[in-house]
């Protein structure tokens, strides 16, 4: 059929648009010349270049923290806060569902002035929290809960109440049916949850941009700077480790979920 | 739900899940977005900062200066043309992927890039597109005079399609996904020819998730500040651009603060009128 050989043709290119600018980066990262694109030769100084820049380092050790730090935190409160949605009937609940879209479909400059603007009322209020990484990490606990809440939900939605009501009928207190039955049911949400939560975080950079002050700088905001001032070939060889990470944190991701 | 739950142990519940993430949202998201309306009504200080007197002076500022007005065409007009364009590349790609063996596979290879950090995918088209870049040393190498690509508007279409496609394609594949074949089946044994069959089987199927997509495409396009500021080489002023520089480099709070009310309101107006054509549960299906 002319029409699918059409649409195949039509997609691979599509794909392709989605990874040339990947390869190209990732070409270049290997590339001898500092200038421009005309390859001059395999090389790995790039890379040698960047694990001897210190400050590189500190920037990746920042943005760890605040991913892993963040992540913990919005994934506890975003899954208790799905049980709690899910199970309980309660006022304001459907006032809290649309509060759960806000972070979600706001603009993220507005998320972030918004933040800002907390965050300087309350120190001009209490001399308290000057912007670092502390306030980068509320900030991204600040979206992710959201994330995490409508991923877990949706996992929930799909349980049976009747599983839970067994373990009670067996004798299980609260506790123990949550441990035991309502955990390792929801676990995947829980687990997908989290993993967004945590790439969120990595690749967030316009709230972490309103929201850091100096000592607290992210890759992306390294990265942001560097295009804003001169690019140096080791942003490729930073760029190409990034999407190296990234590819292997979703194959494991995918290769969780096949198991399921 | 146990039945012979007391009043106490209901609220102990509620406050043990619901209570924590509730009061986040809260404190970070509620109080903030108050904290934004009140910062619209306030002036800027001598610093840069909020002052009295309060009013509606921000707002007057931004409806009665042409400028302003040009800023938010501008971001709606390239916002609705990068959509489209999105909308161009994305959707056959749905139908394509659904209907592939592997089809696992290829939905992880347009999640890959989306998972990619945003500024690195950003940056990788100032590569591809500045003068001594990789599209130029392509257009020389066929003789011809090197294009000036980066910085443009062009640029700036091209990242933002290049940014919001899996946001378009993953929402559009689960409608293609749950598409009802047999009608297409019911539409030749009527006699309709494959594209009105398309046309009047297929498509009506597929908007939910093409709504979606819409606005899961438009919102951040309009909202963006990075991709102008990055690709346009600061010569593009998007309404985003707007709200970052009157936070920074202008310094004055009150009116960005103004900007991001209006800005909002849009974003809410679009919400409204999805949710008007898509019901209640269109909400819950965009994310």
């Amino acid at each position: 059929m002319p029409v699918k050989r059409l649409l195949a043709a039509y997609s691979w290119l599509v794909f392709a648009f989605l990874y040339l600018p990947i390869a190209v980066i990732v070409v270049l990262s290997f590339n001898e010349s500092r200038f421009g694109v005309n390859w001059t030769g395999f090389s790995l100084k790039w890379y040698e270049a960047l694990l001897e820049n210190r400050r590189i380092g500190e920037y990746l050790g920042n943005t760890l923290v605040v991913a892993f730090t963040s992540t913990l935190v919005s994934t506890v409160l975003g899954t208790l806060l799905a049980m709690g949605i899910v199970r309980y009937r309660f006022r304001l609940r459907s006032f809290l569902r649309y509060l759960l879209y806000v972070p979600v479909v706001v603009p993220d400059v507005v998320m972030g002035i918004s933040l800002l603007l907390l965050f300087d009322t309350v120190r001009d209020g209490i001399g308290w929290p000057r912007l670092s990484l502390f306030t980068i990490i509320l900030a991204h606990i600040s979206f992710q809960i959201a994330y995490v809440t409508l991923v877990v939900r949706a996992r929930l939605m799909l349980l049976d109440p009747a599983l839970e009501e067994a373990a009670r009928d067996l004798g299980a207190d609260n506790w123990r049916t949550f441990w035991e039955v309502t955990l390792p049911l929801t676990w995947p949400g829980v687990v997908s949850g989290a993993l967004l939560a945590f790439s969120l975080s990595l690749d967030d950079f316009v709230v972490t941009f309103f929201t850091s002050g100096s000592g607290s700088t992210t890759l992306p905001l390294y990265i942001y700077g560097k295009v804003k001032t001169g690019i140096t070939p080791e942003i490729h060889a930073l760029s190409t480790l990034m999407v190296g990470a990234t590819i292997l944190i979703l194959a494991l991701g995918a290769l969780f979920w096949r198991r399921r | 739900m146990n039945e012979a739950a007391t009043p106490w142990q209901k609220a102990r519940r509620l406050l043990v899940t619901v209570g924590p993430g509730a009061l986040w949202l809260t404190v970070f998201v509620l109080v903030p977005s108050l904290l934004i309306l009140l910062a619209s009504l306030l002036s800027r200080s001598s610093t840069g900062s909020l002052a009295p007197p309060w009013g509606l002076h921000n707002y007057v500022r931004f409806f009665t200066e042409p400028l302003f007005w040009e800023i938010v065409g501008r971001s709606l007009w390239i916002g609705w043309w990068a959509t489209v364009l999105t909308v161009l590349m994305g959707y056959p790609l749905a139908f394509y992927i659904a209907a592939h063996r592997y089809k696992q596979v290829l939905l992880l290879l347009v999640v890959i890039p989306f998972f990619t950090n945003f500024l690195i995918r950003v940056y990788a088209w100032i590569i591809l597109l500045q003068r001594e870049g990789a599209v130029n040393a392509v257009i020389t190498a066929f003789g011809l005079p090197p294009a000036d690509l980066f910085p443009s508007t062009f640029a700036v279409y091209l990242a933002t399609v290049y940014t919001f496609l899996p946001f378009l394609v993953l929402p559009l594949y689960a409608a293609v996904e749950r598409i009802d074949w047999s009608q297409l089946e019911a539409a030749y044994d009527l006699g309709a020819t494959p594209v009105r069959g398309f046309w009047e089987a297929i498509f009506p199927q597929t908007l939910p998730g093409l709504f979606a997509g819409f606005l899961l495409t438009f919102i951040p396009a309009v909202g963006t500040f990075v991709i102008a500021d990055l690709l346009g080489g600061g010569k593009i002023t998007l309404i985003g651009n707007l709200i970052q520089q009157q936070f920074t480099s202008a310094q004055n709070w009150a009116f960005g603060a103004a900007v991001s009310m209006i800005l909002m309101v849009m974003v809410l107006l679009g919400l409204w009128l999805y949710a008007r054509t898509q019901g209640e549960r269109g909400l819950d299906e965009l994310v």
